[in-house]
């Protein structure tokens, strides 16, 4: 059966509480998942008071001032801090979101923050997506093509064409849609997920990508897109303002409309 | 009678199994809005009937017809709709194939029995 509770060593107890906002008018607790491997404890939550007058105003600001200045174990992803290369994606008060593009000032009271739901962690905020890079490179996102290239230009594309891809190229794998995902959730070994799956359609739109039929044979099975029923998660928390659930509908679509 | 009426049923029976289920789950829930319509409906209009009433009620060819409908989508779509919660959340391969078995049996015997009156009751007359 699916599992829909978290086993024993992995229920989150309360941590430690550090006050750093002495005397601070705009004060805000961050509540923190920490997870050590090295322990053996369970993972717990810390919280952290500080002072919002010492960063800047996203998230990610918060959290890179608790490890410069609080607390230097604690363990996260970022890099291009502008929702760009999707690497500080977390769950932020209940959300999947990225830390950089999310801005404190959306939260009245303490904000909370896990790593990304359902996937194995490494520490802290860091989540395992081996499996999900994985099942992003099975279904070859790069262009194929049977006929041979022109042999003065590149292969052109239409103006309308191209614009078919709109929607589908801001994508940065951040895994926020498919962590968001219950269907992900219970079956990620077999299911690709709705990230995977608008990667995959963003291919099979491509008019110069010529495995077009290949593309869909390759999820024509119960489980590779059809465990999604829709639930819509994916679109809600897509922190790019995407719609992975419209994408994978349309594959749906291709899927009966190549039959007729 | 136009060829592309029948472009749905085509499809359900060249398509493979995973799109079968996606489009006949979406054909019979097409289907079950008027037909669970009418049904409710009929069951209203022989609120205080006697069974006599209800017995020349179905025999009626058009009535027996639509309720073989009801019947037949309503029992395929309940199967297709369990298949989707076993095979989400049952993760055993030999439970999920025993379970789909067994729900597929259990569905079929009911859907027969329905169907068996209903076509006792149309030939009585």
């Amino acid at each position: 059966m699916a599992e829909f509770t978290l086993p024993k060593n992995s229920k989150v107890k309360p941590g430690k509480t550090i006050s750093a906002a002495n005397g601070a008018t705009r004060k805000k607790k961050f509540q923190i998942y920490r997870w050590d491997p090295d322990s053996g404890r369970n993972p717990r939550l810390d919280t952290y008071e500080v002072n919002l007058d010492n960063f800047g105003p996203m998230v990610l600001d918060a959290i890179i001032y608790i490890k410069n200045d609080i607390d230097s174990t604690l363990t996260f992803r970022r890099s291009c801090r502008e929702g760009i290369c999707g690497s500080c994606s977390m769950n932020i008060g209940g959300t999947n979101t990225l830390a950089c593009t999310k801005s404190i000032s959306d939260f009245n009271s303490d904000i909370t923050i896990y790593p990304l739901p359902h996937m194995p962690v490494v520490k802290d905020l860091v989540p395992d997506l081996t499996h999900f890079y994985n099942q992003y490179s099975s279904i070859k996102p790069w262009i194929q093509t049977n006929t041979s290239a022109p042999s003065n230009s590149e292969r052109f594309q239409s103006k309308e064409n191209r614009e078919k891809l709109d929607g589908l190229y801001e994508c940065i794998l951040c895994a926020c849609c498919s962590t968001s995902c219950p269907s992900y959730w219970w079956n990620s070994k077999r299911y690709l997920g709705p990230a995977i799956l608008l990667q995959a359609y963003r291919w099979i739109v491509d008019s110069r990508d010529e495995s077009t039929n290949k593309r869909l044979d390759q999820l024509e099975d119960s489980f590779s897109l059809y465990r999604c029923h829709t639930i819509m998660n994916c679109t809600n928390t897509c922190p790019k303002g995407l719609n992975p659930a419209k994408a994978i509908a349309k594959i749906k679509k291709l899927l009966v409309s190549r039959l007729t | 009678m136009n060829i592309k009426l029948l472009t749905p049923l085509r499809i359900l029976i060249s398509a493979s199994e995973a799109v079968r289920h996606w489009w006949a789950q979406r054909l019979t829930a097409v289907a079950l809005i008027p037909l669970s319509l009418w049904f409710v409906y009929s069951l209203t209009t022989m609120y205080s009937a006697n069974y006599e009433t209800v017995i020349l009620w179905l025999n009626n060819t058009t009535n027996s017809l639509l309720m073989l409908f009801f019947i037949l989508s309503l029992y395929y779509h309940a199967v297709l709709g369990l298949q989707v919660v076993i095979e989400d959340y049952v993760e055993s391969d030999w439970q999920r194939k025993s379970l789909l078995l067994l729900i597929k049996i259990i569905l079929s015997i009911a859907a027969l029995g329905a169907v068996t009156a209903i076509f006792l009751i149309y030939m009585e007359f």
